[in-house]
C-alpha cells in the first residue's frame, strides 16, 4: 500500500541574517492512508515548521526547503503554483492554532468556507457553496448551521470558532488534515469536544491525520504513531503506546515526565507557613459589566480567603469570571459589591490615592508574556517600573535590585538591557515574574501564567513560582483553566463556574473527591496518557518536580 | 433599524449643535475684531452721512447679541431687505446680505460651493488612486520600476508647495504642450466634459499633494495586514494571491485610510484656498479670504458654517464606511 505521506530527508533552514537556523534537519516519516501521527516536542523543536512544509507553505518565504515531501502521490516540493493551490485545501488541509484569529473578521463563517469550496470545485454556483458550508458545519455541531453560517467569528465561542475551521478543512474532503495544536487556546471540556470530532471525522471519511502539540496528553488519545521531535530531529518514532509506556529516550522521557497529571497529588510537601494569618479575605464579592438591560454579571457572591503562605488555585471554563475575580483581589478593577479585606482593612471603595500603600503588596503575573511586556522596552526597565513608582530607591540601588531579581528567576543579570522579542516565551513569564517580586508583594495572583507555554517551559515555570513562595512566604492565587497544572501547585481549590463558587477546599479532597457535578465533569474531560498508574511516572514526576 | 435611524437623528443634531456654536464663535470673534465694516462698506470716498446711512442698513448699532438673534431668525424663518425700490426676500435658511456687495449670501454660496466641491471631491478620487494604488504596489511589490516611480512622484508632490506644483503643471500642460485648456470653471450640468477638462490639473496638484500620506498609510497597514492568521489561512487553502489580497486583505487595510480621507475631505473644502486662487477658480476659498479681509461678517459666518458641515457630515460618512468595512463595529 503506498503510504498517504511519505517525508525524506526533510530539512527547513531560515536564513537570518548571517547564520542560518536549521529548524528541521533530515526527518523522514510516512503516514498510511487513514492513519494518525502526533508530532511532538517543545516550542522550537521544529514540529510546526514540518507540518507547514507538507502544504508547501514555506514556499515564497525565504525559507530553504529541502528533501522530499509525498502527499496522496503527490510532489510537494516540485509541484508548480497551480498544482500547489489545489493540493492545499483539496488534497490536504491544514487546521491552524489560533481560531479567534485564523478566520477573517470582516466575513461570515460561511462565505468564507463557501469561498474555499469554490476555488476546488470551480463549477460549483455560489448558492451550492453556501449549502455545502452549512452542511459541513452541521456536520462539526455547529447548532442552526444554516442561520449561524451568516455569523461573523466574533460572533462565535472559541471552541465554535475552532469547529468552523475544521469544517472549513472538512468542505473539500481532503485526503489528510494537518492539524497544528488544535486545542492549546481552548479550555479542557472544549479540548475534549475537539479531539472527539476528529476521532469520529477520521472514522467516517477515512481521512489521515497529522497531529501537532506539545501537550503529550493530547496526542496519547487521539494518534496512533507518536513521533517525538527536537532541535529539528525526530528522536523517538513509533506506536503511541510504545512511546509512552516504553520511553527509548532520555528527552520522550523528560517531555512525558514535565506533563502534570491530575491524579497525582502535589509532590512538594508545602512548608507549614510560620504566620498563616488571613491575608486577604472576599465577602460576597460581586462584579457587574454594563448597564441597564445589558448587564452581565460576571463574578457573583464570591467568597474565600487566602491565607498568608498558601496557594489558592482558581480553576473553571473560559467566562466563568476567573480572571474578573482575580483583577479584583488585586484591586486592579473595582468591586461592585461585596467586601474585600486586605490584613483586616477594606479596600473594596479606596480611591487610587488611599490604595498606594497595598499596591505593592498585591501584585500580579499576567497570561500572555508576550503582550503584557512592552515591546519598546529593556526588559531591566520593565522590571524597574514598580520600583520607580514607589520611589524609595535611588537608581544605582534599583539596577542593583533588579539584577538581583532577574538572577532570583533564572535569568541572566546582565539581560537588563535586552528587549523582550529576544526571549523565549518560558523566559518572558520569568521576567513577568521578576517584575511582580519587584516591591516585595506579600501576595501574587497569577492568571494563567504558563497556559501559553510547552509543557517543559510550564514545569520550569510551576517550579519557579513553587520556590519563590517556599523562600519569601508569598501567598499565590493560581488561575489556569488546566486542572492537572493547578493541582502541581495548589493547597486549596477553588471551582468557579458562571461567576459563582461551586465548590471549594483542600486541594486533595476536592480532586479525589469532587461533589460538584460541575467539578466532575471538568476533571473527565482532562486528557490522560493512560499510564499513568505506572510507578515508573510517579517517581519520575517527583524527579522533575523537586 | 430603528437603532440606525435613531443613530443618524443623534449624529445630525450634533452636526446642529456644532454648527451654530461655530457659527456664534465666527460672530464673536468678528465682533470684538478691530475696523469697520461699514467703513469698507462704503468705499473710500464716503462723507460721514453716508457712512451713517450703511451703518444704520447693516444694523451695525445693534449689541452683539440682536445681532446674532436676527441672523438666527433669518436662518429658521428668511428675511426681508428693503432695496430702496422694493423688497428683496431672503428665504430661510437665510445667512443676510453680503456687506459689501448686497448680494444675499445664500446666492453667494449656491455659485461657490459647486466649485469647491467639485474641486475637493474629485481631488479625493485622485489622490485615493493614487495613494492607495502606490501603497498596494509598495506593500506587495517592493521595489519595482513602476513602485519606484510612484513613490518618488508622491514624496516630491507632498514635499513641494502646492502653487509650485499647481504653477509647474500649468506651464507643462498649458504652454508648453498646450494639452489643456487654462482652468476656467464650466459647471459640471452645462458641459460635464469640459468641467473635467477644465479641473484636471487642480485636482492633479491637489492629488499629488496628499497623495504620498496614503500610500504610506496604505502600504504599512496593507503589511499588517498581510501578517495577521487569517490570511495564512486562506494562503493554506489555496486562493490566489489576488483573492487573498482583494477580498481579505484590502478590507483589513482600508478603514484606517477610510478615516483618514474624511478628515482630509473636510478641511479641503476651506482650505484649498491656494489651489483656487492659482487656477483662478471662483471657490468659497478665495471667497472666504476676501471676505475675511473686509470684515463680510455674514459671509465669513456662512462660508465657515458651509466647511464645518462639509467636516461633520464627511465623519459620520467614515463612521458608517467604518461599520461597513468592519461589522465588529457597531453604530451608536
Amino acid at each position: 500500500m503506498t503510504p498517504l505521506v511519505s517525508v525524506t530527508d526533510l530539512s527547513v533552514a531560515f536564513p537570518t541574517g548571517d547564520r542560518t537556523v536549521r529548524a528541521v534537519d533530515g526527518l523522514s516519516f510516512a503516514l498510511a492512508p487513514g492513519g494518525a501521527l502526533g508530532i511532538v516536542g517543545e516550542s522550537g523543536s521544529g514540529k510546526s515548521t514540518a507540518a507547514y512544509a507538507l502544504l508547501g507553505l514555506h514556499r515564497g518565504t525565504g525559507a530553504q526547503v529541502g528533501g522530499s515531501v509525498q502527499v496522496a502521490g503527490h510532489d510537494v516540493q516540485a509541484a508548480d503554483e497551480a498544482a500547489l493551490r489545489r493540493i492545499r485545501g483539496g488534497v490536504a488541509a491544514m487546521v491552524f492554532q489560533d481560531p479567534l484569529s485564523s478566520l477573517d473578521p470582516y466575513q461570515a463563517v460561511g462565505d468564507q468556507i463557501a469561498e474555499v469550496y469554490r476555488v476546488h470545485r470551480p463549477g460549483v454556483s455560489r448558492r451550492a457553496a453556501r449549502e455545502r458550508a452549512a452542511e459541513v458545519l452541521d456536520r462539526v455541531g455547529i447548532p442552526d448551521a444554516a442561520r449561524r453560517a451568516r455569523s461573523r467569528p466574533h460572533e462565535f465561542s472559541g471552541g465554535m470558532r475552532q469547529r468552523a475551521l475544521i469544517a472549513m478543512a472538512l468542505a473539500c474532503e481532503p485526503r489528510l488534515l494537518v492539524a497544528d495544536e488544535p486545542t492549546t487556546a481552548l479550555d479542557v471540556t472544549v479540548q475534549a469536544q475537539i479531539l472527539g470530532l476528529l476521532g469520529e471525522l477520521r472514522a467516517e471519511t477515512g481521512m489521515g491525520l497529522i497531529l501537532v502539540t506539545h501537550d503529550l496528553g493530547v496526542a496519547a488519545g487521539s494518534v496512533d504513531d507518536l513521533l517525538v521531535m527536537k532541535d529539528g530531529r525526530a528522536v523517538e518514532h513509533g506506536p503511541v503506546r510504545d512511546v509512552l509506556e516504553t520511553p527509548r529516550e532520555p528527552y520522550t522521557r523528560a517531555l512525558l515526565a514535565a506533563v502534570p497529571r491530575v491524579n497525582v497529588r502535589r509532590s512538594v510537601e508545602p512548608v507549614p507557613a510560620t504566620d498563616d494569618s488571613v491575608l486577604l479575605e472576599a465577602t460576597g464579592l460581586r462584579r457587574e459589566f454594563g448597564r441597564g438591560r445589558h448587564t452581565v454579571t460576571a463574578v457573583d457572591d464570591v467568597t474565600l480567603t487566602v491565607r498568608a503562605g498558601e496557594t489558592v488555585g482558581v480553576v473553571g471554563e473560559s467566562g466563568s469570571g476567573k480572571t474578573t475575580l482575580g483583577r479584583m483581589l488585586v484591586r486592579l478593577l473595582e468591586p461592585t459589591g461585596g467586601e474585600l479585606r486586605y490584613r483586616g482593612r477594606d479596600i473594596r471603595g479606596l480611591k487610587e490615592r488611599e490604595l498606594r500603600p497595598f499596591r505593592s503588596e498585591l501584585q500580579m503575573v499576567f497570561q500572555d508574556p508576550v503582550s503584557s511586556l512592552n515591546p519598546r522596552r529593556s526588559i531591566g526597565e520593565s522590571i524597574a517600573d514598580p520600583l520607580r513608582a514607589a520611589g524609595t530607591l535611588d537608581d544605582a540601588a534599583i539596577v542593583a535590585r533588579v539584577r538581583e531579581l532577574l538572577e532570583r528567576v533564572g535569568l541572566d543579570p546582565d539581560a537588563y538591557h535586552r528587549y523582550p522579542h529576544e526571549f523565549s516565551g518560558g523566559q518572558r513569564q520569568r521576567v513577568g515574574i521578576a517584575r511582580a517580586l519587584a516591591p516585595e508583594p506579600k501576595l501574587i495572583v497569577c492568571d494563567e501564567p504558563v497556559s501559553a507555554l510547552d509543557v517543559t517551559t510550564q514545569a520550569q515555570v510551576v517550579r519557579l513560582l513553587g520556590e519563590l513562595q517556599r523562600d519569601l512566604g508569598l501567598a499565590l492565587v493560581f488561575i489556569a483553566h488546566d486542572l492537572a497544572v493547578v493541582r502541581q501547585v495548589s493547597d486549596r481549590l477553588v471551582v468557579m463556574q458562571g461567576g459563582r463558587i461551586v465548590e471549594q477546599g483542600p486541594a486533595d479532597a476536592v480532586y479525589e473527591r469532587p461533589e460538584h457535578a460541575y467539578t466532575r465533569g471538568l476533571l473527565a474531560a482532562v486528557p490522560r496518557l493512560g499510564t499513568e498508574e505506572g510507578t515508573e511516572d510517579g517517581t519520575a514526576l517527583q524527579g522533575a518536580s523537586a | 433599524m430603528n437603532g440606525l435611524a435613531g443613530y443618524f437623528l443623534r449624529r445630525a443634531l450634533g452636526a446642529l449643535a456644532v454648527v451654530l456654536v461655530l457659527s456664534l464663535v465666527v460672530y464673536a470673534t468678528f465682533y470684538i475684531a478691530p475696523g469697520d465694516p461699514a467703513r469698507l462698506a462704503c468705499g473710500p470716498r464716503c462723507n460721514p452721512e453716508q457712512l451713517r446711512q450703511v451703518r444704520e442698513q447693516l444694523s451695525l448699532g445693534d449689541p452683539f447679541y440682536l445681532q446674532y438673534w436676527h441672523f438666527l431668525q433669518g436662518l429658521v424663518a428668511g428675511h426681508d431687505y428693503s432695496t430702496g425700490t422694493g423688497v428683496l426676500h431672503c428665504t430661510a435658511p437665510c445667512f443676510g446680505q453680503s456687506y459689501q456687495s448686497n448680494q444675499l449670501v445664500t446666492d453667494l454660496l449656491a455659485e461657490r460651493l459647486p466649485v469647491t466641491a467639485s474641486l475637493a471631491l474629485g481631488a479625493m478620487v485622485l489622490w485615493l488612486l493614487l495613494g492607495i494604488g502606490t501603497g498596494l504596489l509598495s506593500a506587495l511589490r517592493r521595489g519595482g520600476a513602476t513602485e519606484r516611480v510612484l513613490t518618488w512622484l508622491t514624496l516630491a508632490g507632498t514635499a513641494t508647495p502646492v502653487f509650485i506644483t499647481g504653477l509647474g503643471l500649468l506651464m507643462l500642460f498649458c504652454v508648453y504642450l498646450e494639452w489643456l485648456p487654462f482652468p476656467t470653471y464650466v459647471p459640471l450640468a452645462d458641459d460635464p466634459e469640459q468641467w473635467a477638462w477644465n479641473l484636471a490639473l487642480p485636482w492633479a496638484a491637489l492629488a499629488l499633494l496628499e497623495s504620498a500620506k496614503y500610500a504610506r498609510l496604505t502600504r504599512s497597514s496593507m503589511l499588517e495586514t498581510l501578517a495577521e492568521d487569517h490570511i495564512r489561512t486562506f494562503r493554506a487553502y489555496g486562493l490566489t494571491e489576488r483573492a487573498v489580497v482583494g477580498r481579505h486583505a484590502l478590507r483589513g487595510a482600508l478603514p484606517p485610510v477610510i478615516a483618514l480621507t474624511a478628515v482630509d475631505l473636510g478641511s479641503m473644502f476651506g482650505n484649498a484656498v491656494l489651489t483656487e486662487t492659482l487656477f483662478g477658480l471662483p471657490g468659497l476659498g478665495q471667497l472666504l479670504v476676501h471676505a475675511t479681509q473686509t470684515i463680510d461678517i455674514p459671509v465669513v459666518v456662512a462660508v465657515v458654517m458651509v466647511t464645518g458641515t462639509a467636516v461633520v457630515l464627511a465623519n459620520i460618512v467614515a463612521d458608517v464606511l467604518y461599520a461597513v468595512a468592519d461589522r465588529r463595529v457597531a453604530l451608536r
